[in-house]
């Protein structure tokens, strides 16, 4: 299995407000990331949108649905059909996110949360492994936020994820405003956070904005990037280099024009860390 | 307790809320993730029911939503195929107004054919050499059938349009429409009976030669042969074949 080499660069996401923008010009972003379930169709108007701004840019592959923590396991179908698309766009990587999202037969199509347990742990990687051979490449998995924690959590989430980077080889895809929402939910330290990541499994760091709910902040992917997230981008960026940064837009959308200069603070802000690179 | 209990317990909370209690997790949190299975399932049906939604409204609309999702556990792993059986939900909801659930299954219907499977239609021009005798039509894969009562493709057509739709109105008896997709675009079409019928048969693999046959009303062969002439050329302008081919021995 090849390993994921280091992408520098600053990329939005397809989302289908933008398409035309994307389809007309090649030089808007250095790379689309796509929600892989999206284009996981058996034809039409969106794969031919895919296929299109493929031509012109290169795509990264995220999605949602591998439920990578789910206790009876990663379904084949599902995987096959996720390679079958990878097959197809060629992607910079594939990566999901470091969650559940059913059991049973049942699947909320919500990024549910993982006790981090030994059990949950040999579970994970299981499942990785598994994914991992039928995609013929190496996973990319995010850190979802949270809202709740496990009264039988054996570790931290970073201890997690370290471990799990570490055990299957798989790549971390950084998502700072998550970081920032389940810190503040559950009372960890950003900080140390990040201290405790390993450097060399890093490969993408995601930007967003969030909101406040009653009583938790809330991953909402509807507001600007706000002020902590970019000092904690800094931050990351000064611990792990200059890597490839998207910024999350998934409702309340704004024009394009209004994102590409909101992915330019990005690029600011990685800006000392890339030279330095 | 095990991971597989745990997640079970999680997914009996999400469902049945504080009928099901979670042991070892914050009730806030819990309430953070019933609240977004439920929202993000009936935005997930506004979209898809784009213009039921425009008809029925905000309220009428979102309370069969979530009378759906309560009643509808989602268990394919793509959004896109929840809410299938959301047009009997609303037929059931609704019983004394038909265009609702008639507008829900055109509503579903086309955005099946907007992601459906890809196939290019044949051209008129390369049907030249056909030997119509044994000929059978191929189908593009999108095309599906289905009855309405009502007047609601007038209504979904103005919808689509932002225009003022018409009132509601029950037809004399149930049509027939046929729903492909074009190229890239998902179409509508209300057809007469004979061309439902003449659909029928020929998507059943029936020859072209045996759709004239079968078709015969009153002895007529000839006036029968024309009918499958027009439906034909209907079906070719509207590029729903895909293939012509002959007939297996």
């Amino acid at each position: 299995m090849t390993a994921i080499p280091v992408f520098k660069g600053f990329g939005l996401g397809l989302r289908p407000p933008h398409f035309n923008e994307f389809l007309e010009r090649g030089d808007l972003v250095d790379f689309v990331e796509v929600i892989s379930e999206n284009f996981m169709v058996p034809g039409g108007r969106p794969l031919h949108v895919l296929d299109r701004v493929r031509e012109r840019y290169p795509v990264a592959m995220h999605g949602v649905s591998m439920s990578i923590g789910s206790a009876d396991g990663v379904k084949i179908d599902y995987l096959r059909r996720l390679k079958a698309l990878a097959d197809r766009v060629d992607p910079l990587w594939v990566s999901d996110h470091l969650c559940w999202t059913g059991v049973d037969g049942f699947n909320s199509h919500d990024l549910l949360p993982m006790p981090y347990t030994e059990e949950a742990m040999d579970l994970v990687c299981a499942n990785i492994a598994r994914a991992q051979d039928v995609l013929e490449r190496p996973l990319m998995m995010e850190n979802a936020s949270t809202y709740l924690t496990f009264a039988d959590d054996q570790m931290t989430e970073w201890e997690f994820i370290s471990e799990m980077c570490r055990r299957t080889g798989c790549y971390l895809l950084l998502d700072v405003n998550n970081i920032y929402v389940s810190g503040t939910n559950h009372g960890f330290d950003p900080d140390t956070y990040l201290a405790g990541i390993p450097v060399d499994c890093v490969r993408q760091m995601h930007l967003a904005g969030h909101s406040q709910g009653r009583d938790l902040l809330i991953d909402t992917h509807d507001e600007p990037v706000p002020d902590p997230v970019w000092a904690l981008y800094k931050k990351a960026c000064e611990r792990f280099g200059s890597l490839a940064t998207m910024i999350e837009r998934d409702d309340n959308i704004p024009p394009l024009a209004d994102l590409l200069a909101e992915l330019d603070v990005a690029r600011q802000k990685a800006g000392d860390w890339t030279r330095a690179a | 307790m095990s991971l597989l209990d745990t997640q079970r317990g999680f997914r009996d909370h999400i469902l049945a809320g504080v009928d099901a209690p979670l042991r070892g997790a914050s009730e806030r949190g819990l309430a953070v993730y019933r609240h977004a299975y439920r929202a993000q399932l009936i935005a997930n049906l506004r979209d898809t029911y784009e213009k039921t939604w425009a008809w029925l409204g905000d309220n009428a609309f979102d309370s069969a939503a979530r009378h759906h999702v309560e009643t509808h556990a989602p268990e394919s792993w793509t959004l896109s195929e929840y809410g299938g059986d959301f047009v009997q939900t609303l037929r059931t909801l609704h019983p004394d107004d038909p265009e609702i659930a008639d507008l829900a299954w055109l509503d579903w219907s086309l955005r099946r054919a907007f992601e459906g499977p890809n196939a290019d239609a044949v051209k008129p021009e390369a049907l030249a050499q056909v030997d119509w005798d044994n000929a059978v039509l191929i189908f593009v894969p999108t095309l599906v059938m289905g009855k309405v009562v009502t007047n609601s493709a007038a209504i979904w057509g103005a919808l689509a349009e932002e225009k003022t739709p018409p009132a509601a109105e029950r037809l004399a008896s149930p049509a027939s429409v046929r729903i492909w997709r074009s190229d890239l675009t998902p179409k509508y079409r209300t057809i007469e009976s004979f061309e439902q019928r003449a659909l029928i048969l020929a998507m059943a693999g029936s020859s072209f030669a045996d759709l004239c046959s079968l078709l015969v009303e009153d002895g007529d062969t000839d006036r029968a042969a024309q009918n499958v002439g027009t439906a034909l050329a209907s079906w070719l302008q509207d590029g729903l074949i895909s293939a012509v081919r002959g007939r297996q021995a």
